[in-house]
């Protein structure tokens, strides 16, 4: 039986009624966006992409500290915003002595922390000898191993005074560095995190000099020298900071503040961008590249980047132990290809393992695409082992549509010119990082973004030994140019034994290089003094807002 | 009634310590550790930061030293971000997501409740079949579509509400209503099939029978019994809307509990995998005893069962 019952009427003034004060309370919830009200706070909206797990420059190890603490602190020298040269930072002037072995820095007396304290050579003094304390455990600390005898002290096989460790006040405002021998980009390695200093005061009453995540780095705590001073923190949320009235150069610093936002998804911080929440983001999904070159194109930027995507052999399992199958998987690759109709990001193929134009080397192009040598290689190979075919190949990659799009790619370019199976298989990060490091691959995908300017920063991972290695090759003479490139204060002599080094990662194939990567970001129209270049560094003191020009 | 109230509790205690034990272990035994990153850390360093976080120690003294350590009420640090404690992110996080999940659910209640009545009462007709094709298509539709298709309306084209953040009310419209048009849609389901049931029961025609308007009949008779499985539905629909959704969290740029839940066990973050497992283990227990206790006020028979 179906049970039919009469309701309250509906009344059309009451829903009228309604409807107006629902109208109400939404126009009252609107508001200008951030980018609009933006010009008279003069506050930049900068998406992050991802929350930095510290903001102890000792401790930090990703990009997005990077960009709050070169906010927050500053180094000896500090970098120019276009060419990313080494121009005057805590440091108003430096001498080098004993063919770049030492430097006197000279500190600028007006240079003073955030609380007022002036900043002295015995705070970069005490800021160097905290992070090569080995029991803070910095990850980032071998950056300081150019230092004389610092390994020494950092792997704990001497006190600080007894390694005698080349980093020395001569007074409060001249610091003396001595290195183990000269480094042609020293200077540039100085506005890299790991350098900067911190305040002593602030670290010893949080306890904080060989013991991390002490309560230092919050807002209220945090003493800093840079033009901008920490002041909210809400993690996943938002990391503001105000302009630090004691910086020595505060009349330069034209923003009143910045505030970045940890937007993890590409999705969401593009909707920011649209929707005025962001003056720029930190990202961009390659997905959405043509309808934003479309709709956008004046605040899509294709920006170089210091960084390379590569594969890994696995040299010790077979088929990767011969170079005839590892020489043909690499020239089977078209990676112009692949950039133009896969990646379609402004990506560019790559033929070297350095990019070429960093730090002024430019390698010779050497990882080319011939597939019939190609088939050539593998027929000798297969012949010689008596095979009718490869077995199939496993390619391990951390999930990810990206990674996977590259992979699927790379396998129809390799099952076409070569006819080899493969297989793909992804994996969670953690797996993936822990399969690796096991040597439990044949074949598996790789980046590396640069750390500083310098073919080197590329060329060390394959070192003999050396952590970042993992595909069990080793060459005595990659490891000797690669000394020498290190050592050597003559550009020609340098670029001359990296282009050695180039030349046998190409002539034996431990990696195969793929791509170098391109900084994809929207940025306003706004935002200026913001210039592209290779590590994406971006000093704020020189970044301002201004309204656009009418056309 | 108190006597049920405290077995519950009594029993909850085993309950969460098979939960905290099982996931100790689980965790402790998934491939990968917190500290494997791309760039290889120095076995020195490795083995300082294993023993600044315990865990250069045997297996079950971690687990005895941790077992210690929750009875102080201390979930010890997230291995993420050293600088803080799991409580004190848990803490933060949760007021974003209780709100969030308060709002979603009144939403969800306000919206679902009345449907699903309407659609009961006039049963294969217009005003039935348009609500449950809704809320069908709400059902459908998951979150991931409706987030950014509201954000495009109400941000991106009229500019009515901000898109994304949790720094204001205004910012809470949007992540509420994704959240709770996608319950309503269960809820107005939900109830119209209890109403549909209960409608039909002999004291509802006695009700009607003895002169009671058509009003009081569906709000003081029919619509008690009619709740009961909308009831049992929102225990676990409660905690799972206060304690965060990762998707809605993501979309939206909201720091509630969900994104920690789902990237601590991405990051191998020990710490903050028991610390949110045990406290979503916590919400469930205490909203199952609360839904228990409406019921039994709702339902005579579960009184007695009780």
């Amino acid at each position: 039986m179906c049970t039919v019952l009469t309701f309250p009427k509906f009344h059309p003034l009451n829903a009228f009624f309604g409807c107006v004060c629902l109208l109400w309370f939404v126009q009252g919830c609107s508001k200008p966006s951030n980018v609009e009200t933006a010009l008279d706070e003069n506050i930049l909206h900068f998406g992050l992409g991802a929350e930095p797990q510290h903001l102890d420059p000792h401790l930090a190890t990703s990009v997005a500290a990077h960009n709050v603490l070169s906010a927050l602190l500053e180094g000896l020298v500090s970098e120019h915003p276009e060419t990313l040269k080494p121009v005057p930072g805590v440091a108003q002037r430096w001498e080098k002595l004993e063919e770049g072995k030492t430097y006197l820095f000279y500190l600028r007396e007006n240079a003073l922390w955030s609380n007022g304290d002036p900043v002295t050579a015995h705070d970069f003094v005490y800021s160097f000898r905290r992070i090569l304390n080995p029991n803070l455990g910095a990850q980032y600390a071998s950056m300081l191993h150019p230092l004389k005898n610092a390994k020494l002290y950092h792997e704990g096989k001497k006190t600080w005074e007894e390694a005698k460790v080349g980093a020395e006040a001569i007074d409060n405002y001249t610091l003396k560095i001595t290195l183990e021998h000269p480094i042609p980009y020293f200077l540039e390695l100085l506005n890299h995190y790991s350098w900067f200093p911190v305040h002593r005061p602030t670290l010893e009453k949080f306890d904080a000099f060989e013991k991390m995540g002490t309560p230092w780095t919050k807002p209220g705590n945090f003493v800093g020298n840079g033009p901008f001073q920490l002041v909210e923190h809400q993690i996943n949320s938002v990391i503001a900071v105000g302009k630090n009235q004691h910086y020595w150069d505060a009349s330069s610093v034209r923003l009143e503040g910045i505030r970045f936002y940890p937007i993890e998804s590409v999705d969401t911080e593009e909707r920011a961008y649209r929707a005025g929440f962001l003056h720029l983001t930190q990202s961009v999904s390659a997905d959405r590249i043509d309808y934003l070159k479309e709709k956008y194109p004046d605040e899509l930027y294709f920006e170089p980047y210091l960084g390379t995507y590569f594969y890994r052999f696995n040299l010790k399992s077979p088929p990767f132990d011969d170079l005839r199958v590892r020489q043909a998987f690499s020239l089977a690759i078209d990676r112009q290809r692949l950039v133009d109709k896969v990646l379609k990001g402004g990506q560019t193929p790559a033929n070297t393992f350095t990019p070429p134009g960093t730090g002024g080397f430019y390698p010779q192009p050497q990882f080319l695409h011939d597939p019939k040598k190609a088939r050539r290689l593998l027929d000798s190979y297969l012949s010689e082992k008596g095979l009718e075919r490869l077995p199939p190949i496993e390619l391990t990659y951390n999930t990810s549509e990206g990674h996977k799009k590259v992979a699927e790619a790379l396998h129809g370019m390799w099952n076409e010119a070569l006819g080899v199976e493969i297989r793909l298989f992804n994996m969670e990060w953690k797996v993936f990082l822990s399969t690796i490091s096991k040597g439990e691959f044949s074949l598996a995908r790789a980046g590396w973004i640069g750390d500083y300017v310098d073919p080197h920063t590329f060329l060390h991972m394959w070192r003999s030994g050396e952590g970042l290695n993992m595909t069990g090759w080793a060459n005595a003479s990659y490891d000797k140019a690669l000394k020498l490139g290190e050592t050597s204060n003559s550009e020609e002599e340098r670029w001359g034994n990296f282009q050695i080094c180039e030349d046998l990662l190409a002539k034996n194939f431990p990696v195969l290089p793929l791509y170098f990567y391109v900084h994809l970001t929207l940025r306003h129209p706004t935002v200026h003094g913001w210039y592209p270049n290779l590590l994406d560094h971006h000093p704020y003191k020189y970044v301002y807002l201004q309204k656009e020009e009418a056309p | 009634m108190k006597k049920f109230v405290l077995s519950r509790v009594v029993q909850a205690v085993p309950t969460l310590w098979v939960i905290a034990t099982l996931t100790f272990f689980m965790t402790r035994y998934a491939p990968g550790g917190p500290f494997d990153t791309e760039k290889a850390i120095p076995q020195e360093i490795k083995v300082k930061l294993e023993s600044h976080f315990g865990l250069d120690r045997p297996l079950f003294d971690q687990y005895l030293l941790y077992l210690k350590n929750l009875l102080r009420g201390d979930l010890g640090p997230s291995f993420k971000y050293p600088g803080w404690e799991v409580s004190e992110l848990i803490a933060t996080a949760f007021p974003v997501s209780l709100t969030l999940g308060v709002l979603s659910l009144g939403i969800a209640l306000l919206i679902g409740i009345p449907a699903g009545i309407i659609a009961a009462l006039r049963k294969n007709t217009w005003l039935d079949y348009l609500p449950m094709s809704l809320s069908m298509a709400g059902i459908c539709l998951p979150t991931f579509v409706l987030g950014p298709l509201l954000i495009y309306i109400f941000s991106t084209q009229l500019g009515l509400f901000p898109p994304l953040g949790w720094y204001g009310p205004a910012d809470w419209v949007l992540p509420s209503f994704t959240l709770g048009l996608f319950y309503a849609a269960y809820v107005a389901r939900l109830t119209r099939a209890g109403m549909l049931e209960t409608l039909q029961q002999d004291y509802v025609r006695t009700a009607r029978a003895k002169g009671a308007s058509p009003w009081r009949v569906v709000t003081r008779h029919a619509l008690r019994g009619g709740l009961l499985p909308v009831v049992t539905y929102l225990g676990p629909a409660f905690a799972g809307l206060i304690s965060g959704s990762f998707i809605i969290e993501s979309i939206f740029f909201i720091p509630g509990l969900g994104k920690f839940f789902v990237t601590a066990a991405f990051n191998r973050d020990y710490t903050m995998v028991l610390g949110t497992v045990l406290f979503y283990a916590a919400l469930i227990i205490l909203l199952n005893l609360l839904v228990d206790l409406l019921q039994a006020w709702l339902d005579p028979k579960a009184r007695q069962a009780q």
